[in-house]
């Protein structure tokens, strides 16, 4: 079909451009992320930033490093809730948490934690199967911002009642409420669920492996990358399992379009569970 | 009307979709030449049951998605319930976890803006029934790509707010009746 599309629009140019300034200034690296997510999110900070276009937004991205939080915000930061997808929780309880508890000592990695909902869920459950104890957790993202707000621990009282209620569907053993404080429309976790947990700066685009882990925990990070970045990051989860280790990914993510499909097996076909094969 | 013939179909739809969707989709033939990609509002803490049930009625394949699905002619795309589904270049559909658009995720807009920008011109975006006003910027968004815009006429639909708000944002939108889409993508999508 002869259509003009063969020619690269301007926006898109403009993009690559925004991405590979990004890289070279700053080593942020979103050269690989699917594109469609990127440029809606560009679209939406260049409306409430009131910059006119992207080659713009470039420019003062170049010159103005305060620049770089708030376009890496648009750029990375996801709102999750806690024990999203109650059944994964569920799953991991039920039967991953059977086989973990036949090793002395435990290493979780959550990787892209974002604000930390799902690094606090993780805690919780140990914590209610008194596998806490023996745990170290690693958090790692590469926003320092999220970073910061997952260490704090601190999240707005309206979503209590969903990550309540999740926390519930998923087999909690506790009340959630146990584990924070209310004050001013905010909650606060208790900062006991921190004394085992490692937050730190990966990124999954251009770090390496940081240790042997028996559990990985990347729910919904991966369907921001295309598919390279995508074998990339599976690539270090593969090399950070031994042999029977699990991974956990997002509920409609999957290994099938993978290079390293055939590293892992399905362990809980339906929650997305995978366990290291091989080795 | 474009010269060009559609690449990909993209369909929204919200309250009594399904209904709708039944006297769309059975009637889409096995050798449908290009994949059709539906988002339909579904409660997000539901595991879907659409795939499955359209499974059983058509004639194409019918998939629920998953991150960076290729797309394939002869198939039916439906989003999975609590992500927003988007189409990539090369035509791949990927999933985001993004806030929610105008309370819905995933968004009829969100799908259609990104057809637009993937597909050009070589696109047919069709608005059902439905009660909110997803799909109307999306949908403009499409006709803006010269790409084919179809609504459903409202006064057949079961809730007429969501066509009416595509035809106030697209005027040049194609009004007609669901017997009428249906004949519609047998008569120039296979053409």
């Amino acid at each position: 079909m002869s259509e003009p599309s063969m020619v690269e629009k301007v926006e898109d140019i403009e993009i690559r451009l925004l991405l590979e300034a990004l890289y070279a200034r700053y080593h942020y690296d979103f050269r690989g992320y699917a594109m469609a997510s990127v440029k809606r999110r560009l679209r939406q900070a260049l409306e409430q930033l009131g910059v006119p276009t992207i080659s713009s937004l470039q420019e003062r991205l170049l010159h103005d490093r305060d620049m770089l939080p708030q376009i890496l915000g648009y750029l990375t930061v996801q709102v999750s809730e806690m024990f999203r997808d109650p059944d994964y929780f569920r799953a991991i309880r039920e039967q991953v948490i059977p086989h973990l508890r036949t090793y002395p000592s435990l290493k979780v990695w959550v990787a892209g934690c974002s604000h930390g909902e799902e690094l606090y869920s993780l805690v919780i459950l140990f914590r209610e199967e008194g596998l806490e104890d023996r745990t170290l957790f690693y958090a790692t993202d590469i926003s320092q911002e999220a970073l910061e707000i997952a260490e704090a621990g601190v999240y707005p009282l309206d979503r209590m009642q969903l990550f309540t209620e999740n926390h519930r569907r998923s087999g909690g053993k506790s009340s959630l409420s146990d584990y924070y404080q209310a004050a001013y429309g905010r909650v606060s976790f208790d900062r006991t669920l921190r004394r085992n947990v490692v937050f730190s700066d990966h990124s999954l685009v251009t770090d390496a492996v940081f240790g042997e882990m028996n559990l990985i925990s990347c729910r919904n990070v991966l369907i921001y990358f295309d598919r390279t970045l995508q074998d990339r990051a599976l690539g270090l989860f593969k090399d950070s399992l031994p042999r029977n280790g699990f991974l956990g990914l997002g509920a409609k993510e999957s290994i099938r379009f993978s290079d390293h499909a055939g590293s892992f097996r399905d362990f809980v076909r339906t929650e997305k569970i995978y366990q290291r094969v091989g080795k | 009307m474009s010269d060009v013939s559609p690449q990909a179909v993209v369909i929204g739809a919200s309250a009594g979709a399904l209904e709708a969707l039944t006297i769309i989709l059975p009637a889409v033939p096995a050798d449908f030449p290009v994949p059709l990609i539906l988002v339909v509002h579904i409660p997000g803490d539901k595991r879907s049951v659409l795939a499955e049930l359209f499974r059983a009625k058509c004639q194409i394949r019918v998939l629920e998605v998953e991150d960076k699905e290729p797309l394939v002619a002869g198939t039916a795309y439906f989003a999975p319930p609590n992500y927003h589904l988007l189409v990539e270049t090369p035509k791949t559909l990927s999933l985001s976890s993004d806030d929610p658009v105008m309370f819905s995720r995933p968004s009829i807009d969100v799908l259609f803006e990104t057809a637009a920008d993937a597909f050009g011109s070589a696109l047919v975006g069709i608005v059902l029934t439905g009660a909110n006003h997803d799909g109307a910027r999306g949908l403009r968004a499409i006709s803006d790509a010269g790409g084919q815009a179809i609504v459903q006429d409202p006064a057949t639909a079961f809730a007429a707010a969501m066509p009416e708000g595509a035809i106030a944002r697209c005027p040049g939108a194609q009004v007609m009746p669901l017997d009428a889409i249906a004949a519609y993508l047998q008569k120039v999508v296979c053409a």
